[in-house]
């Protein structure tokens, strides 16, 4: 029987483990001069490309390493020195920075493309992999995964127009696997197809109860801090044995959390939702500035779109493969777009379902994506739901534009209207 | 008799101008606050130069006017950019230089120029002006130094604050954030030459320096700026002797001027 | 009787305010910062305590707001700007639903209930357009006091238009207005007109609700209240303490503590 001491703090343990093997697999596989697939979480196709045993390298999580490392300045500037613009993403421009240096990077070193894989779930995504084409003469496959027509949802599954949807993505699948095939002188063994779905399909219903758990009093894990683990494993790990067991095992350890109500912060005063992507350049200081006040962050749209849209726990059809696996990419992706452009009312429901006091909104100098309509949002959710709502702005990558005190004076300033609004809640209901 | 050009640096600042002889031979100088009259601003320096060498204007042949004021000079011969005529002050002053650094009052600058001391490429500071001269009077200023103090001030501390920002404006927003903190002013100070000598030499990457580098514009008076910069370079590099590290331009002007003249001549006497 | 203090410690200037337990102001004081917060703090409460005749040992709670709130050494609370300007608005004018601070480093905008708590609020922190340090520029760049912008801005009959909202590019901006000889009095309202539209669309982010109080060391300036209440259309009010808004909100906080039996702890109030 497991202890308290065996279970809690178990998930940030063998995350990050995991993730440390992870890179250090990549690193060996540089070493053996093995090429790899480049791929992007809205949409990184892992399955596929698990089926045909190709190592997976996902520049945006190396580049947010070096933000978290404090040493993604020198990458920016390098980048910024081969020509590219202060303006533009520093995701891209950090994982430029690797390439000109050989693919070094500070976790070790990458194994180089043989094959780069963009969805148009981000736009940037396509010039990006247009970088690796063009640097290392890869092909690169586009996916065109068709999105959310509108807020209310158009195509949904069961629609003729979700088949149509769909079967227009099947026939891009099969063209990657064409390209799978010629790259590596196999041909796709479906039954090695099936394990990896299988695997996702557990990996998926485990995420999807992770999320609910955090409804819980109090919150069991931070979206943020320990979110970003949690989506090392997701993408990283997507389709293998030990990224399922991971989040089946965290599931034990969160249900052990709830019966015991053992909070992740010791005294959670104020319950929050994080819109964005966080800041990794003062990643540690810009959690405490909301924990040492008692807010934790129960769920963030960031673990929604930084997964392709997981949270869903789609499960594939394993009697038909292929067609099930189009559909299980549309509506993933489909959804993590929708965590940046038609959230609303799903932020709406969140606020209910885990009893959130408050929401920050994150824009970020790097993308316009994420970050324009979040103003709109804010307006909303404040005439929806009784919550207060803090816009901040800074970047995910730029020390730049990132100032600790002006986050500071507004995160103050943030908790002491959510004070305030208690104590007139307080006496409103007395 | 030698002959003498002018050369008028109308300066967002200050206006500049020298007095150059064809031998080569800097005759006088002067400067004076450009305020917001640059036509009156550059008269005056013109008349001052005039008073400092003992001459008049009929003794001047050729007049060269720089700067950002250089269409408000009216009774130039000819103007030239500031790349241009820094490129041929530089050379000037150091024979053997490829590379010319320019920290001015508002912008910042840097060229690389050919083997005739033509400019081959240049970069100017992206955006805004955080790696300027007047930011770092601006934050001297604002930590209650004078601006001839600021070399000592910087030399004095260890630690540098950082400043990042890529605007002056924010990084004067983290100035203050560093003051409101209680960090010690000697830092943050020293803080801001590190930021500008980092965007500086940022700039030069992006021209792809060569050697051997001239570092020009008022601020190179500050030795501890050259010592910075020579650090961050990893290679020597060459100062104007004081004071004309701020008249480089000027100086160039002028050159230009005798290279019309000479020119000129040539064809003159190709035709007679 | 019990006193309370409150220490706005900001960019420029720093300020304090000491109240009685009526909440009337019965000292306040002003000093430039410089570049030492923690005296700057301590002398302006010092400065404060004289001008009102209060002994520190009566001062029975401190509460520090502005940047430099967490340098107030000799306090016993930090609160921010936001919330004390808003408490301090409503104080002296009740009927305030919207608050303008324009300071000397940012812009707040902030939406009040009947109580002063803060509702809603936007700031411009990132960017000086807007702020009172494009007034700052706009002094050095043409030699004129700060205090002085406001008096001849008012003369001015046909204001230049500056069109870029970086106040670097606008320093280049006003110079070369100057240098094409615009008037200083058209080219200094132009300044005052486009620090009130960068305003007016920080108010209007966060909903214009009657009555607008402008608070902050730019309230004082008539041509900016004056453009102030003829872009928003409705009248802006304004106060003789309106630099003081921030310690008197600081000090109202501060004596709600006071009041509500919490006793500063020992030798935090020395």
């Amino acid at each position: 029987m497991a202890t308290e001491q065996d279970i809690v703090g178990r998930g940030a343990v063998e995350g990050a483990k995991l993730m440390r093997d992870w890179f250090a697999r990549l690193d060996a596989a540089a070493e053996r001069k093995e090429s790899a697939a480049y791929v992007f979480v809205m949409g990184s196709l892992a399955e596929v490309l698990r089926a045909f045993d190709m190592h997976l390298v996902f520049p945006e999580i190396n580049a947010l390493q070096t933000a978290v490392r404090h040493v993604a300045h020198e990458y920016l500037g390098m980048a910024e020195d081969y020509g590219y613009s202060p303006d533009v993403c520093g995701y891209v421009k950090a994982d430029v920075a690797m390439q000109l240096q050989g693919g070094t990077h500070s976790m070790g070193r990458l194994p180089k493309p043989a094959l780069a894989i963009a969805t148009n779930a981000c736009n940037t995504y396509v010039k990006w992999a247009e970088f690796w084409e063009r640097y290392y003469r890869i092909p690169m496959v586009t996916l065109d995964i068709p999105g959310s027509r509108s807020a209310q949802g158009g195509s949904a599954p069961g629609t003729d127009a979700f088949e149509s949807d769909r079967r227009y993505l099947e026939i891009q699948l099969r063209e990657l696997i064409t390209e799978c095939e010629r790259i590596t002188g196999r041909t796709l063994d479906l039954d090695r197809l099936r394990e990896v779905l299988g695997w996702t399909n557990r990996m998926a219903a485990a995420w999807q109860r992770v999320l609910e758990l955090n409804r819980a009093r109090p919150a069991l894990f931070n979206a943020l801090v320990d979110g970003t683990v949690y989506l090392g494993v997701l993408n990283a790990l997507r389709g293998t044995r030990e990224g399922a067991e991971y989040f089946e095992r965290l599931v034990e350890e969160l249900e052990y959390k709830a019966a015991h109500r053992l909070g992740t912060i010791a005294d959670e005063q104020y319950r929050l939702l994080f819109v964005g992507v966080p800041c990794y350049p003062i990643f540690r200081r810009f959690h405490e500035m909301f924990a040492d006040q008692g807010g934790v962050f129960v769920a963030s749209t960031y673990l929604w779109f930084a997964a392709g849209g997981l949270d869903l726990g789609f499960q594939y059809d394993l009697t038909r493969p292929i067609e099930s696996l189009a559909e299980g990419i549309l509506v993933g992706v489909r959804h993590a777009g929708d965590a940046m452009l038609f959230h609303d009312q799903a932020l709406i429901e969140q606020v209910d379902q885990f009893e959130a006091d408050g929401i920050v909104y994150h824009p970020v100098k790097s993308c316009r994506t994420v970050s324009t309509s979040l103003a709109g949002s804010r307006k909303t959710l404040m005439k929806s739901r009784e919550v207060q709502c803090l816009f901040i702005e800074s970047d995910m990558m730029d020390r730049r534009v990132v100032s600790e005190a002006q986050l500071k004076n507004r995160i103050d300033a943030f908790f002491e209207g959510l004070g305030s609004r208690r104590i007139r809640t307080a006496a409103a209901s007395a | 008799m030698t002959t003498l050009t002018a050369g008028i640096d109308v300066g967002s600042t200050y206006t500049k101008a020298a007095l150059l002889g064809d031998d080569g031979t800097l005759v006088a100088t002067a400067m004076i606050a450009t305020g917001f009259r640059l036509d009156a601003a550059a008269e005056e320096a013109y008349a001052t130069l005039l008073r400092h060498a003992g001459l008049s204007t009929a003794d001047v042949a050729y007049v060269v006017s720089t700067g950002a004021g250089r269409y408000q000079v009216a009774f130039r011969d000819l103007h030239a950019t500031d790349l241009t005529a820094q490129g041929r002050g530089a050379r000037h002053f150091f024979p053997r230089t490829h590379t010319v650094l320019d920290v001015g009052g508002q912008t910042m600058k840097a060229s690389r120029l050919d083997d005739r001391g033509r400019v081959a490429a240049f970069r100017l500071n992206d955006k805004c002006a955080a790696g300027t001269g007047a930011f770092l009077e601006k934050t001297a200023r604002y930590l209650g130094f004078g601006t001839e103090q600021i070399g000592a001030v910087a030399a004095a501390s260890a630690d540098a604050a950082s400043i990042s920002g890529v605007c002056a404006v924010f990084a004067e927003s983290e100035v203050i954030n560093h003051v409101s903190s209680g960090r010690a002013p000697g830092e943050i100070l020293h803080g801001a030459v590190v930021s500008l000598v980092a965007r500086s030499v940022q700039l030069m990457k992006r021209v792809r320096l060569e050697s051997e580098i001239t570092l020009v514009g008022g601020i190179m008076r500050f030795p501890t700026m050259v010592r910075v910069l020579r650090e961050e370079l990893g290679q020597e590099v060459n100062v104007p002797p004081e004071p004309l590290a701020q008249f480089t331009a000027a100086v160039g002007a002028a050159v230009l001027g005798h290279q019309r003249l000479a020119k000129r001549a040539a064809a003159e006497h190709a035709a007679a | 009787m019990r006193y309370a203090g409150g220490v706005d410690v900001g960019s420029t200037q720093t300020k304090a305010v000491v109240i009685d337990e009526a909440r009337r102001i019965v000292g306040r004081a002003l000093i430039m910062t410089g570049s030492n917060v923690v005296t700057a703090a301590q002398e302006s409460f010092q400065s404060a305590l004289d001008d009102g005749m209060v002994r520190e040992a009566d001062v029975g709670y401190v509460i520090g707001t502005g940047y430099g709130r967490y340098k107030v050494t000799f306090g016993n609370d930090q609160v921010t700007e936001i919330s004390c300007h808003a408490r301090g608005a409503a104080h002296l004018f009740p009927g305030t639903r919207t608050v303008l601070d324009m300071g000397g480093q940012d812009t707040k905008a902030i939406r009040v209930d009947a109580n002063g708590d803060v509702l809603d609020f936007c700031m411009n922190d990132k960017c000086a357009a807007g702020t009172g340090r494009f007034l700052q520029a706009a002094s050095f760049a043409l030699d004129i006091p700060l205090g002085e912008l406001g008096g001849i801005a008012q003369k001015a009959t046909r204001p230049v238009k500056i069109s870029t909202t970086c106040t670097v590019f606008a320093e280049s901006e006003v110079l070369g207005w100057a240098a094409k000889g615009k008037k200083i009095e058209d080219i200094l309202m132009g300044v005052h007109r486009s620090i009130a539209a960068r305003s007016v669309a920080l108010l209007t982010r966060v909903g214009v609700e009657e009555q607008v109080t402008f608070t902050g060391g730019v309230a004082r300036n008539v041509a900016m209240v004056a453009v102030l209440n003829e872009l928003l259309g409705v009248p802006l009010q304004v106060g003789e303490d309106s630099h003081y808004m921030g310690a008197l909100g600081a000090s109202l906080f501060a004596m709600d503590r006071i009041l509500a039996g919490q006793a500063a702890s020992a030798g935090a109030a020395s």
